[in-house]
């Protein structure tokens, strides 16, 4: 089974998040990037797929700070093989990273492949969700929020299982080759010890393409950018009982929860 | 003259799901706004049972045919997108659910079109739609606008109360059976019931937890009152636990669930790290606590210093009551 | 007397039949003793020939005198006497063999010399009352973790054999000879009482001719039942000792752990052989008491049968004692090293199972939580997953006073710790501890977001990587710093600082706070203007204490602020470890069959009377006792405190 991994770096929501002067972007001075907690799983998917079935994981990524610290640790994990997609800027909207992204998937060679797995989502998904947009220019078979892949290699046939509300799950039988939006895989995402991330780093290479701008993809333009209030403290709210409840229950009204 | 606002419709086994609702509401508000009708787009096969609720929306459009029967996202996406190219709406709106969550960026896709992620807020301005978005995790919100007809937009869960978005009656219904089908290489093969069991506490969508601050066992009965009301279920920090007052499959923190409800409300815990870790990321937080310093109002979103004996059953009948005058029958 | 040996029996000549029991013995001792030995040699090389008189002397009071047995007064006691017997019994047992099989040595047996004779009487009456009360414990008021096993019985019975039949022996002698009785108090007594049970004068030299044969065949038995039971500590422990690590606080170097038997250090697999499986271990050990699934006496049974099991497989270096002992087990251990404390054979528990910590997190296996924590150690240096810009956000309040040591030299840096800087339970001790040091006019600075969590417990969850990614970044920060010492109030940095680190700026000097502030109270820098009038009881942190032997400074701080300290039954190096070091901290901690390590100690210190208040001198003992009082419902009749707190109080006007 021959399996590509999209992996993408996102801003890492653990340090703080400044807004910059420009009042549209994120500030760059303490930004942080690692890698998007779904696209993990999907890369957990992947390598539980492989043990089962043997095969090749292959890693494709946009470049962005810290990515090759993300690559060699998913080597070190069990993939075969890291790529990663020079010069693309973050402010490219995502129809145009994906049409760049199928370029460098035969540019690096990757194609064919029969499962192309990534994050069902990424905390920074503005203009759209690449599993599905990727599927579309491929016309291959698709489905996101997928929480388990098998593959049955007696008949070959590939079951994805899908979480719907209230712990209900949906078996799909889907045909390959298939783009995959994971959710979360089977297993939590496994642990890699240092000594091996490092030893990947000193024996094994990250390969490296590049692939033109496509163009007439523009991006949606972001107006302004805040942070919501309330952040570090609680609001609190005070009165007697009752007056408390009834502005409790305006809050919740207004999260939607009543 | 703009065109209309859709809303697709989630279903889940014949089943409208809330996010319907809310989205119907935004929708609602949305088509005042322009001065255009609401249209809800409902997309499947033998469909009457869910039409009665509609009301809210000028019209539905029925699309039912039996390749739309099972929710496979591709062959949906193909149909709404015909149909909006013949129908030119203005906006389509999308809730993300786990069963409609590709829907919008493909429809998008295949047409063309613009598509806003997560959005929390849609209204017209100088002409053009304007949409909040929440970025990172809720860290950051962005605004972001577009000219072009249609756009598509996807709605994060909660952008408005259920009850504005649910009537008791059916709008006017048209029904379209000649539909396009795309010929598909994914099929649903069976849905597996969640298993039998204790609750599993990091699937509700709204948690009630109970610290040390509920004293004694008996007082339990006043959050599971809350949390009945609510929808929800109700969990505890370890001393609770220990206890034996709620099972271990209840324990919220390091040593037990980590837990990310859409409400979660912090009674009478201290907000030990240990307990944090477990569910700080849940999207709101509102702590009870009758200690001003107690370090869970750093996490929580809104807090109230107060005995919760006093506060639990005040909120419980508080939202009876509302829940009495907005819909009545809403199941 | 009849010579035993010239005697013949049924026409074999004595000496004959004792060369064949002596060889047929010493066959099976030396067949099973070689298996032993090559297992040993198979296993990974641990070279420990430094520091010979060191060594010397550790087996002169250890096995000599056997000073760790005595901390159980009674048993220890016992012990030291079956001990001395058998030295005395043993050395006389060779002395009669070489005779008895050389006739014609020009030597007289043993106990022909009236003062050995008597020597031998005495230890054995010693020995048996001794023995007496071994088994009184072991089956009547029998200890936790103590095994009426077969085993045991049969050494108890064997040892009482050759000690009884000394005597009677020694009985008929003066049946025969009452000359002899001068030397022989016990034979006097025997004799007379055979004569006074009718006994004659003649039939002594047959009966001293059995009872030589008995005594005789019962140590070659002895010897050849040894390696195969648990008393093979008896040959095995002085070389135990011997070898043993001079530095119990030191962990093997970076290896890649150990899963498989030839993956262990000789030493390692040697912990099984020279067990006495005398329990003190487990009687000390906190995961054992709590009840979780560690239990270090049946660790180290399990290190001896595999080795055993792989003697007798085919596949003996595949033989995987990682497995037999589960990864729950492993995992289990807070490493206290209360067990190593104790061990009078000196094994080394601790190291054994980081080493199979080692082998789990290669390989990718570690609990859930746990590996959340390391992954974000990893990314932000710190084990609670916040940025490392928050690090030294408990000091904003302190307007600045604390200087950062990397733009000012500094005499003091004050290495913060995790716990002291992110926890908010223990944020205000930390600050406590600054004013104390702003007070004394101390020049203290930090190392802010440049401090990395320094990686003691790292190391001890078998991270090893880990450890040294942060070691790097660390020594990093380090040299970015001017400072002539080092300081902290977390006992696990102060480890890891102080030995596991290269020599930092030089040579600085690594500080527990507890040792600043007792400098500072002496010197008079500190002065105290509320004495605390209060009792109250102080917990040895197991990184400061046994794995550092600081246990005067912080009660010469309590004394000085006018603590009353009252100790409690385990203290000092007996201290009862509150379960959070080795990582345990990071990991799930589950409901527990018995109580968790922290509520005995809650409850320990509840029991003495008077007094009020645990005062700590580690961050994670504030976290873990808060909770266990919490826990044990007696918050209103204890409090914890870290000891910087109450100096403060001490010490502001
Ligand atoms: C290794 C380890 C693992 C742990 N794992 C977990 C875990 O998984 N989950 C977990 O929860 N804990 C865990 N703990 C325990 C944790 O440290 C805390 O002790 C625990 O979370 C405290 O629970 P609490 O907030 O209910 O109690 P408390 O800390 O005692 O807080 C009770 C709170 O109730 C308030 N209160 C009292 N009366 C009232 C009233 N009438 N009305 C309103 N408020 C009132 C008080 O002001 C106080 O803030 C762990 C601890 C350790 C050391
Ligand atoms: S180090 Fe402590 S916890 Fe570990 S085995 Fe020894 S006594 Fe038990
Ligand atoms: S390991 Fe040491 S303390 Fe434990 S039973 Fe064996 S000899 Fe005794």
């Amino acid at each position: 089974m021959k399996i590509v991994v999209l992996l993408k770096m996102v801003p890492d929501v653990v340090e703080e998040l400044e807004i910059a002067p420009d009042g549209k972007s994120l500030d760059t001075t303490y930004l942080r990037m690692i890698l998007n907690d779904s696209d993990n799983h999907a890369l957990e998917e992947a390598l539980l797929l492989k043990e089962r079935h043997g095969g090749k994981v292959c890693l494709l990524a946009p470049d962005a700070p810290e990515v090759d610290d993300a690559l060699f640790a998913a080597l070190a994990k069990g993939a075969d093989r890291a790529v990663k997609i020079a010069g693309i800027d973050a402010a490219e909207g995502t129809r145009a990273v994906v049409a760049r992204i199928v370029q460098a998937l035969s540019t690096a060679d990757l194609l064919p492949a029969d499962l192309i797995l990534t994050g069902a989502q990424a905390i920074d998904d503005l203009d759209g969700l690449v599993a599905p947009l990727l599927a579309q220019t491929l016309r291959w078979s698709h489905l996101s929020v997928v929480n388990q892949v098998r593959f049955d290699a007696s008949t070959g046939v590939t079951t994805v299982t899908k979480e719907f509300p209230g712990g209900l799950r949906a078996e799909f039988e889907i045909k390959l080759p298939a783009v995959l939006g994971i959710q979360s895989a089977e297993k939590p995402p496994r642990y890699v010890p240092v000594a091996k991330v490092r030893a990947a780093m000193k024996s094994l290479q990250i390969d490296s393409t590049t692939v033109p701008i496509a163009a007439g993809m523009p991006a949606l333009e972001i107006q302004s950018m805040a942070k919501p209030s309330a952040a570090g403290h609680a609001e609190m709210l005070e009165g007697l009982p009752e007056a408390v409840a009834g502005k409790l229950c305006d809050v919740l009204a207004a999260h939607g929860l009543l | 003259m703009s065109g209309n606002i859709w809303v697709v419709a989630a279903l889940c086994r014949g089943r409208l799901l809330d996010a319907t609702y809310e989205a119907v509401a935004l929708g609602r508000e949305l088509a005042e706004n322009l001065g255009t009708k609401l249209e809800v787009l409902l997309l499947g096969h033998e469909l009457k049972d869910v039409l009665g609720t509609l009301g809210i929306a000028d019209a539905v459009l029925c699309v039912e045919h039996a390749a739309l029967a099972d929710p496979v996202p591709e062959v949906h996406a193909h149909v709404v997108a015909r149909l909006a190219g013949t129908r030119h709406p203005q906006a389509i709106l999308v809730p993300q659910t786990n069963v409609t969550w590709e829907l919008g960026s493909l429809v998008a896709g295949e047409l063309g079109v613009p598509y806003v992620n997560s959005c929390t807020e849609l209204r017209m301005v100088e002409q053009t739609l304007e949409a909040h978005t929440v970025l990172y995790g809720g860290k950051v919100e962005a605004i972001v606008r577009t000219k072009h007809a249609p756009s598509i937009f996807g709605l994060v869960s909660g952008v408005r109360a259920v009850e504005k978005g649910y009537a008791d009656h059916a709008p006017a219904t048209e029904r379209i059976t000649e539909v396009d089908v795309q010929p598909t290489s994914v099929q649903l093969r069976r849905y597996l019931e969640p298993e039998a069991g204790d609750i599993d506490i990091s699937k509700e969508e709204v948690l009630v937890g109970v610290g040390r601050g509920i004293e004694t066992r008996d007082n339990l009965e006043v959050s599971k009152e809350l949390a009945d009301v609510l929808g929800g279920a109700i969990c505890g920090s370890r001393p609770v636990i220990d206890q034996g007052w709620l099972p271990l499959s209840r324990q919220v923190g390091k040593s037990g669930a980590t837990v990310k409800p859409k409400l979660y409300i912090a009674a009478g815990i201290s907000g030990a790290p240990e307990h944090v870790e477990g569910m700080k990321g849940s999207g709101l937080i509102i702590a009870i606590n009758s200690d001003p310093q107690a370090p869970i109002f750093q996490v929580a979103h809104y807090g109230i210093v107060a005995k919760l004996l006093d506060v639990l059953p005040a909120l419980t009948e508080a939202i009876r009551s509302r829940s009495r005058r907005g819909m009545k029958q809403y199941a | 007397m009849p010579d035993p040996t010239t005697f013949a029996y049924f026409g074999l000549p004595g000496y004959q039949a004792l060369w064949l029991l002596t060889l047929l013995s010493f066959a099976v001792f030396g067949g099973r003793v070689l298996q032993h030995v090559r297992i040993l040699a198979r296993a990974r090389p641990d070279p420990r020939w430094d520091h010979l008189g060191q060594r010397s002397l550790r087996v002169v009071t250890e096995v000599l005198f056997q000073r760790r047995l005595l901390d159980e007064p009674l048993i220890g006691i016992a012990h030291l006497l079956i001990f001395w017997s058998f030295v005395l019994f043993a050395a006389t047992f060779f002395w009669g063999l070489l005779r008895g099989l050389i006739p014609t040595l020009p030597i007289s047996y043993p106990d022909d010399v009236g003062s050995i004779a008597l020597a031998m009487e005495l230890f054995a009456v010693l020995g048996l009352a001794a023995l007496g009360i071994a088994a009184v414990r072991r089956y009547v008021f029998t200890p936790v973790a103590l095994e009426r096993s077969r085993d045991a019985t049969t050494i108890l019975i064997l040892i009482a054999v050759v000690l009884v039949s000394f005597l009677a022996l020694s009985g008929f002698r003066v049946l025969t000879h009452p000359s002899e009785q001068a030397w022989r108090p016990v034979g006097g007594l025997l004799s007379n009482g055979l004569l006074a049970a009718g006994a004659t004068r003649e039939v002594g030299p047959k009966w001293y001719l059995g009872m030589w044969w008995l005594h005789m065949a019962t140590v070659l038995g002895f010897l050849a039942y040894l390696p195969f039971s648990k008393h093979l500590h008896l040959l095995a422990s002085p070389f135990a000792v011997f070898f043993s690590s001079l530095d119990a606080r030191r962990l093997p170097q970076h290896s890649e752990g150990a899963a498989r038997l030839p993956e262990f250090t000789w030493r390692e697999l040697f912990s099984g052989l020279a067990c006495a499986e005398c329990g003190r271990c487990d009687r000390a050990c906190p995961s054992f008491q709590s009840g979780l699934a560690l239990d270090p006496k049946e660790l180290i049974r399990k290190v001896k049968e595999a080795v055993i099991a792989s003697e007798r497989s085919a596949v003996a270096d595949g033989y995987a004692l990682l497995g037999e002992v589960s990864s729950d087990q492993v995992w289990a251990c807070t490493t206290c090293a209360a067990c190593m404390e104790r061990c009078p054979v000196f094994n080394e528990h601790v190291p054994l199972l980081v080493e199979m910590r080692r082998a789990l997190v290669l390989n990718g296996e570690c609990p859930s939580r746990l590996q959340q924590v390391l992954l974000s150690l990893e990314r932000y240096g710190n084990s609670f997953g916040q940025a490392p810009r928050a690090r030294p956000k408990w000091c904003s309040s302190l307007n600045g006073w604390l200087k950062d040591a990397r733009r000012e030299p500094v005499d003091y840096l004050w290495f913060t710790g995790d716990y002291a800087s992110y926890d908010p339970r223990v944020q205000p001790a930390t600050r406590a501890l600054a004013r104390i040091f702003q007070r004394a006019g101390l020049n203290v600075g930090l190392l802010h977001e440049a401090e990395h969590n320094a990686g003691n417990d790292v190391r001890r969850v078998g991270e090893e990587g880990l450890f040294e990614l942060l070691v790097e970044k660390n020594l990093a920060a380090f040299h970015s710093a001017r400072f002539k010492r080092v300081l902290t109030a977390d006992p696990h940095s102060y480890h890891a600082l102080k030995h596991e680190y290269p020599p930092l700026n030089g040579s600085a000097t690594v500080l527990h706070h507890t040792e600043v502030i007792d400098g500072l109270l002496q010197s008079g820098q500190l002065a105290v203007h509320h004495e605390l009038l209060r009792r109250v009881t102080y917990h040895d942190p197991c990184y400061l204490g046994r794995y550092n032997g600081v246990y005067a400074a912080p009660r010469d701080v309590l004394h000085r602020i006018g603590a009353e300290l009252v100790e409690m039954p385990r203290n000092r190096r007996n201290a009862y470890c509150c379960g959070a070091g080795g990582g345990r901290i990071w990991m799930e901690d589950t409901p527990v069959h018995k109580e968790r390590p922290a509520e005995a100690r809650v409850r320990e210190a509840a029991q003495l009377p008077g007094v009020e208040m645990i005062v700590v001198s580690c961050p994670k003992d504030l976290v873990m006792f808060q909770d266990a009082l919490k826990t044990t419902g007696l918050e209103h009749h204890l409090t914890v405190c870290e000891i910087a707190e109450l100096v403060e109080g001490a010490v502001t006007p």
